[in-house]
């Protein structure tokens, strides 16, 4: 094994790569080396110690020295703690800055764009009617992406802050399909929901599992060709709420399968709404799950289908 | 409708106009909106009127500091429509 894999083991240097920082400056490394000194100064201490066993000053010089040494160690590595909080506070505030200054412009355009279409200011003809619906669904997109890049960077962070209220997961399931049935109907989907009866509640913060059980079930929506169904199950599993979301579509080709979860990922097969998803959704969707103390997982055949599955404790 | 495009003005105006109900944007030119809001609700001349914070800033922290300094409500912009703003501030207007 060569040094970067034994040092990829300890996970040592890869909180200080997400900064940008070079191994000098990173307080874990530094530790690490720290630490290899002390136990070669303690060796050499009581090496050159019983060598010059009859002349204490020589051995009082060496600890002084190796002390000295230890003590502008362990300055550096305080200066690059601080470097390390530095870099992290200043990435939270780009994320709010940034936030804030593409949010603003995109809320006005929104409304500007509801006053025009609303025909209150002038009448509205049908062929300026269908540019404004453009212009809105446009404005809609971007604003669901900053959206998404604001929630990927606070999961990075572990800054994402989950509510927590006592719900029926069916109910929640039902909440979703309810507002998925148009596009689902305009797709030619069928969608059907099993759910076994008096099942527990669930502790969850509803609107991050909504957007997860609405993620899934556009994907699986999405990606089925001409007419297709999705099947939702709901089951309890020992200790946790199972859900499963199945699909005969298009498929995951196996090639793509291990990236399914990664940021920005999509798959080369996509048949359907060609531009549209940003290939944040699942990797949000996994965070999500895992943070609430569930696990997800997928199954797919390409041509035949997914089975997209996650488990919540009951707790 | 009056407006003001920074906090101080907006102070000076809430002062002497006496408005109904007080639009706040949080992320302001010179003072920060919660400043702004303190103020406010220091003042007897403005303690009374309502205040919904209307910005883009959705941090939960934001929006608990906000309804503590005593808003009446906390709206982010992005997730609402013009009709659905007019509703709340309607409501707010009692």
């Amino acid at each position: 094994m060569n040094f970067k894999g034994i040092l990829s083991q300890f996970n040592i240097v890869a909180p200080c790569r997400k900064y940008g920082l070079s191994l000098w400056q990173c307080p874990q490394f530094l530790f690490l080396i720290m630490g290899g000194i002390i136990i070669v100064s303690s060796l050499a201490t009581y090496a050159i110690g019983n060598r010059y066993i009859e002349d204490p000053l020589i051995i009082a010089l060496v600890v002084i020295f190796i002390t000295t040494l230890l003590f502008i160690i362990a300055f550096i590595i305080t200066q690059s703690f601080e470097r390390l909080v530095e870099a992290n506070r200043m990435k939270s505030e780009f994320v709010s800055i940034v936030s804030h200054q593409l949010r603003s412009p995109l809320s006005n355009l929104k409304w500007v764009i509801e006053l025009l279409m609303s025909g209150r200011i002038s009448s509205v003809s049908e062929k300026q009617a269908e540019y404004f619906r453009i212009l809105k669904e446009n404005s809609e997109r971007m604003k669901e992406l900053v959206s998404d890049l604001l929630t990927i960077s606070r999961i990075e962070q572990g800054k994402l802050s989950l509510k927590k209220e006592r719900i029926s997961l069916q109910g929640l399931i039902e909440k979703v399909i309810k507002e998925l049935e148009i596009s689902a109907k305009v797709s030619n989907v069928e969608i059907s929901f099993d759910s076994e009866e008096n099942l527990p509640q669930i502790i969850v913060d509803p609107d991050q599992i909504k957007l997860v059980i609405g993620n899934l079930l556009d994907n699986a929506i999405r990606y089925i060709e001409e007419r297709g169904k999705t099947e939702i199950d709901l089951k309890k599993k020992n200790d946790n709420l199972y859900v499963e979301v199945k699909d005969n579509g298009v498929g995951i080709p196996k090639d793509d399968q291990k990236y399914i979860f990664q940021k920005f990922f999509r798959s080369a097969n996509i048949k359907r709404h060609q531009t549209e998803g940003s290939g944040l959704g699942l990797y949000i969707a996994k965070s999500i799950i895992e943070k609430s103390g569930g696990k997800m997982g997928f199954k797919s055949q390409e041509g035949i289908g997914s089975t997209f599955w996650f488990i919540l404790p009951i707790k | 409708m009056i407006s003001a495009l920074d906090g101080e003005t907006g102070l000076r105006v809430a002062k002497e106009k006496k408005p109904d109900l007080i639009l706040l944007d949080l992320i302001l030119p010179k003072i920060h909106g919660f400043d702004v809001l303190k103020k406010l609700k220091g003042e007897n001349e403005t303690r009374d009127i309502p205040v919904i914070v209307l910005t883009n800033l959705e941090g939960l922290e934001d929006v608990e500091k906000a309804l503590k300094l005593g808003a009446t409500t906390y709206l982010v912009k992005v997730n609402y429509s013009l009709e659905e703003i007019l509703e709340k501030i309607k409501k707010a207007l009692g």
